[in-house]
């Protein structure tokens, strides 16, 4: 239970770059893309949390800050992640609509000349 | 290469990267220990600016630089869908159709969430600073309630409820306020971003400095911004035809 | 208690994820996405992570489902 987070997070990881080397369709590639970017949500909530501690957020106006949270600063960096990822990822989508209307095809194997 | 090369050199390549990560993995400090060194600082920092939300407060007040960067990221990114799914030189723009039948629990259900979603989003972003919530997340949810419009209606009342010109604009004007509002706080401080409001009691709806208005600001991008990504998208999907065939609307 | 809930979720997180990248077609891998969506955000509020689970529920349920779905129609639709 110690390291068990952590490994799940590398399955995960590993899982989305095998979808993405197999993958038969552009589409599923980009999702494949999003389970392997979950991997690394997944590892840095893990490494900050506490034992029975609770959310970094703060009810009663307190003037002594209680440290009994879990870390606050990879919740911040993965919170903004999340929604930037997701239109990174409409990038993608919108990439292989236009790939399709150029060449007919979204299978990786058949796309693989460079035209100029 | 042909796939089954492509496999042996994923294989390979898995393998030597297994070797390196899960020793790595396994020699990270154990799960729900308490060695955060990070946490005290930040929390320190945050009582300290008078923020109850302390993810807000390093979002948007001790590394606001940051949130400066991903939001750039985020108009970027829109701005290249907007630009890619432009309707091609071989494709036409039909007016949109009526669509298929809706059940009437759909309906209702739709219409009755739409005000209560907007209103959530709102006071989701206004409390950034004081419960969980803020910018990014209450500009999802805005983005999104919307669109209940067109899962419980038609597509033609979606598109009079959301003219795209005013959420382009929308998008540019949170982005550009963002940037004021530093450069507000460089010119009177000297410090990019610095909480210059004067601060209420910790808990209390003005509190936190500048945090509110940054929260304002991204909530009024992220929501435009994700209405014009999903408006470019169900453009796409329902208008947008080959000029070859097209059909009668 | 709370090691039981937290490793149940991950392991539940781990298999649907793996269900995501295996599932053949785009449009069935939508929903999953969907549900694997859902799961990460319960993840995310057992790891007392109210912040990000909010965002990865908006998101990650709602907004990327939705693109492949319009995406894959409008593929569909040009064969």
């Amino acid at each position: 239970m110690s390291v068990y987070p952590y490994l799940v997070a590398g399955w995960l990881m590993a899982v989305g770059i095998i979808g993405i080397v197999r993958g038969r369709n552009l589409v599923q590639t980009v999702i494949c893309l999003s389970v392997a970017q979950s991997a690394t949500y997944v590892l840095l909530l893990s490494v900050g949390y506490q034992r029975h501690a609770t959310p970094p957020v703060f009810g009663e106006p307190a003037s002594k800050p209680n440290f009994h949270v879990v870390d606050p600063v990879v919740q911040a960096l993965t919170l903004t992640d999340i929604v930037v990822s997701a239109t990174v990822t409409a990038l993608l989508l919108s990439l292989a609509i236009q790939i399709h209307k150029r060449h007919g095809t979204l299978d990786p194997n058949e796309l693989n000349t460079l035209e100029g | 290469m042909s796939p089954r090369v492509r496999l042996l050199v994923l294989a390979v390549g898995g393998i030597a990267l297994a070797v390196l990560v899960v020793p790595a993995l396994v020699g990270l400090p154990h799960f729900g220990g308490s060695v955060h060194p990070y946490r005290t600082h930040a929390v320190v920092a945050s009582v300290a600016h008078h923020s109850a939300n302390v993810i807000s407060s390093i979002n948007f007040d001790q590394r606001g630089l940051d949130t400066l960067g991903e939001e750039s990221i985020f108009l970027a990114s829109v701005l290249g869908v907007v630009v890619l799914l432009r309707p091609a030189e071989e494709e036409t723009e039909t007016a949109s159709l009526g669509g298929g039948p809706v059940l009437e629990s759909t309906k209702l259900a739709g219409y009755a969430m739409v005000p209560i979603t907007l209103m959530l989003g709102f006071n989701i972003v206004t409390h950034g600073h004081l419960t969980p919530g803020g910018g990014f997340q209450g500009g999802v949810v805005l983005g999104t309630g919307i669109h209940l419009l067109y899962v419980a209606g038609t597509y033609r009342a979606l598109q009079r409820a959301r003219p795209i010109q005013v959420f382009d604009w929308g998008e540019a004007i949170g982005a550009g306020a963002f940037a004021c509002l530093g450069i507000a706080s460089l010119a009177m401080t000297g410090a990019f971003l610095a909480a210059v409001i004067p601060t209420a009691p910790l808990g209390h709806l003005f509190s936190a400095g500048t945090v509110p208005l940054l929260n304002g600001a991204v909530g009024v991008e992220v929501a435009s911004g994700t209405a014009v990504l999903l408006a470019k998208f169900l453009e796409q999907a329902i208008r947008v035809r080959p000029a070859a065939k097209e059909t009668e609307p | 208690m709370n090691n039981v809930l937290i490793a149940v979720v991950l392991t539940l997180v781990a298999a649907v994820g793996t269900v995501v990248v295996f599932t053949r077609r785009p449009e069935r891998q939508a929903v999953t996405l969907s549900a694997y969506g859902i799961l990460l955000a319960l993840l995310f509020m057992v790891l007392a992570a109210p912040d990000v689970a909010l965002s990865q529920l908006g998101v990650g349920t709602a907004i990327v489902p939705l693109m492949v779905m319009l995406t894959v129609r409008k593929l569909h639709r040009r064969r």
